[in-house]
């Protein structure tokens, strides 16, 4: 069993700045019903990935609300998350070539697991297919269980599917972060949406004066519209799309590229797209490609705010949170209708969809020669994401749901 | 100062939205969605959304309307449906009624646009509501002012909008409670007018605030 202790504690108190007072004494009165009541997260990695940021954020707000959780990660080595890193993949919908002992191998990691974790909360959230299987060690009638998936399962691979709804189905409820990602389920599924934390280095204001050492580190000219796209060098995220959207725009406007990214020295598939992106680029001394590095939040923060209009020209998407990153700071952004994006960008609301590079490169040309229209895209995609995808709002739902089984 | 014999007691609630098996993809979809979804999912996507946005405080009224307009490209119609207020409707029979009205009279008309795709489906879901009460109630009209200026977005969603529904009224908590417990039936009638379609669910409050001060003012 590992039991994961967050750091970087952020006192609730400090949220009422952001989301007023009364939000909070809403999650306060949430909570006291369910005060002392044992909660446990489990995934399966306490570092790295959308989930455990989640988590390092959630756990320790949960805890000042004086619910017993703890968040614990199921341990297993590198034959089951070769397994379930293809299963992950299947479940998106690309090609699953099974091996004959992949099943067992998933089974009896989970299997371990569940000799070594507690699993006795009175709420056991399970995060994602990798420990989906451990809900084996649930004793009937006990407890609620839940399964939180963060994955597009809308075209998943068949047998791996069917595989995992055994499982699934003997949840109480699922979660996904789009209806879209939802399965037909005997049980009942809800939308819980991924969250951003406002006060988090990549979220929270940062001096003027650090954004324009950024922009000067990275010699980009605050003088010029900046757009922006910021993802990991990955084809699904289309940055080539984006340099040209950007070559259609740059006719009829003098702006920059940024396309920043983590470093692609580790990824293979990374480096090879990076290598792409830098031959569509051409040299062109107005593109800047920006390898940050692993963790650089405040960085990412600097870019996106020194942005005229964030872009997200991804071909699929999860949820995309850097969307809701770039509408937190009030920016103007244009994205793909892809995954989570369209439950963010209200199209003509808080920011404009697009389907194609020449859709893409007309809505950054309407949102240039539209200032005014571009901020108040900027204001209502702030309101937004104060209203559905701050990590308060996310409590929030876990604390309803949560209220909603113990009354069933 | 009147003191109310029933006190006013301050909830909130919380929705978690619960996602339906149907979807729509064109319009003739969204008709046979809109006669066979569940009433909570008529709530939500009308109701609801108006706490959900209620930033936007022009062009967007209801999901139906904006998916018609954003995704089916049906201005027309989404104007149609971006009028019907839900401040008319004391049951969500009389508004599906005239939802299925409205697209059944477009898809009649227009044939040829019922069967297009569009570029995202629609997809129905239901408002789970959960409510708690925030231990803090009013007896006076200072006591009631303090309370709502201390209510979270979801408190306020809950008393003055989702209320109508419950109440099958045509009013909401605070009003119904000004009037019947402290015989302000003007006041109550005011704040029964707060356009909770031009207002964002903040300035509605600072309205009521201004209000209820005016109130204040005349004791």
């Amino acid at each position: 069993m590992t039991e994961v202790l967050t750091a970087n504690r952020i006192p609730l108190e400090n949220y009422a700045e952001v989301v007023g007072a009364g939000e909070i004494e809403e999650l306060r009165a949430l909570a006291k019903p369910l005060r002392g009541r044992s909660i446990e997260m489990i995934n399966s990695t306490a570092v790295g990935g959308g989930v455990a940021e989640i988590l390092n954020r959630l756990v320790p707000l949960a805890e000042e609300l004086d619910l017993g959780i703890r968040w614990e990660v199921m341990q297993g080595a590198e034959e089951f998350f070769d397994v379930t890193k293809s299963f992950h993949n299947a479940l998106h919908g690309e090609p699953y070539h099974r091996t004959p002992k992949d099943f067992e191998i998933f089974l009896s990691y989970n299997e371990r697991n569940r000799a070594s974790l507690r699993l006795d909360a009175e709420f056991v959230v399970i995060h994602d297919p990798q420990p989906a299987a451990l809900v084996d060690a649930r004793q009937a009638g006990l407890h609620h269980w839940v399964w939180r998936c963060h994955i597009d399962l809308s075209h998943p691979h068949r047998a791996v599917w069917d595989f995992l709804e055994k499982f699934v189905s003997r949840y109480d409820a699922a979660m996904f972060s789009s209806p879209e990602f939802s399965r037909q389920l005997s049980i009942p599924q809800y939308l819980f949406y991924p969250a951003i934390d406002p006060l988090s280095e990549k979220n929270c204001s940062v001096d003027p004066e650090f954004v324009e050492q950024v922009l000067h580190r990275y010699h980009i000219d605050p003088q010029r519209p900046i757009l922006t796209q910021i993802s990991r060098f990955d084809r699904l995220k289309d940055p080539v799309g984006v340099i040209r959207a950007y070559r259609i725009v740059k006719r009829y406007f003098d702006c920059q590229l940024v396309l920043a990214g983590g470093s692609a020295s580790d990824d293979p598939e990374g480096a090879l797209v990076l290598q792409d992106v830098l031959r569509a680029a051409d040299e062109d001394p107005d593109i800047k490609i920006l390898e940050l590095p692993a963790w650089a939040p405040l960085e990412v923060n600097a870019l996106q705010r020194a942005s005229t209009i964030v872009v997200q020209k991804s071909l699929r998407e999860g949820f995309g949170l850097t969307v809701s990153e770039a509408l937190w700071k009030k920016k103007p952004v244009v994205a793909s209708a892809v995954g989570g994006i369209p439950t963010q960008i209200i199209h003509k609301h808080t920011g404009l969809l697009a389907h194609s590079v020449e859709g893409t490169a007309y809505q950054i040309r309407f949102l240039l020669s539209h200032p005014e229209i571009a901020a108040k895209f900027g204001e209502n995609g702030h309101e937004h994401v104060k209203e559905n995808f701050l990590i308060t709002q996310k409590l929030k739902r876990y604390l309803a749901l949560f209220l909603l089984l113990d009354r069933h | 100062m009147n003191v109310a014999e029933t006190p006013f007691d301050f909830v909130t609630a919380s929705f978690l939205t619960r996602i339906g098996n149907q979807s729509a993809g064109t319009l003739a979809e969204l008709l046979t969605g809109l006669e066979h979804c569940s009433d909570a999912s008529i709530f939500h996507h009308t109701f609801q959304t108006l706490e959900l946005h209620h930033f936007l405080t022009e062009g967007f009224s209801n999901d139906f309307a904006q998916w018609t307009l954003a995704s089916a490209n049906r201005n027309d119609l989404a104007e149609q449906l971006a009028v019907l207020d839900i401040r008319d409707y004391t049951s969500i029979a009389a508004l599906r009624s005239d939802l299925c009205r409205v697209v059944g009279d477009f898809c009649g008309a227009y044939p040829q646009f019922s069967s297009q795709s569009g570029l995202e489906r629609f997809y129905f879901c239901e408002s789970v509501e959960v409510t708690v009460s925030l231990g803090r109630s009013a007896r006076t009209l200072d006591e009631f002012r303090e309370g709502v200026a201390h209510l979270s977005h979801a408190g306020f969603y809950h008393h003055f909008i989702s209320s109508r529904l419950r109440l099958q009224l045509q009013t909401n908590d605070f009003s119904r409670w000004l009037s019947g417990s402290l015989g302000l039936h003007t006041l109550a009638d005011s704040v029964n007018h707060i356009d909770v379609y031009t207002d964002t669910l903040d300035s509605a409050r600072a309205k009521m605030l201004r209000l209820i001060d005016r109130e204040r003012r005349k004791a």
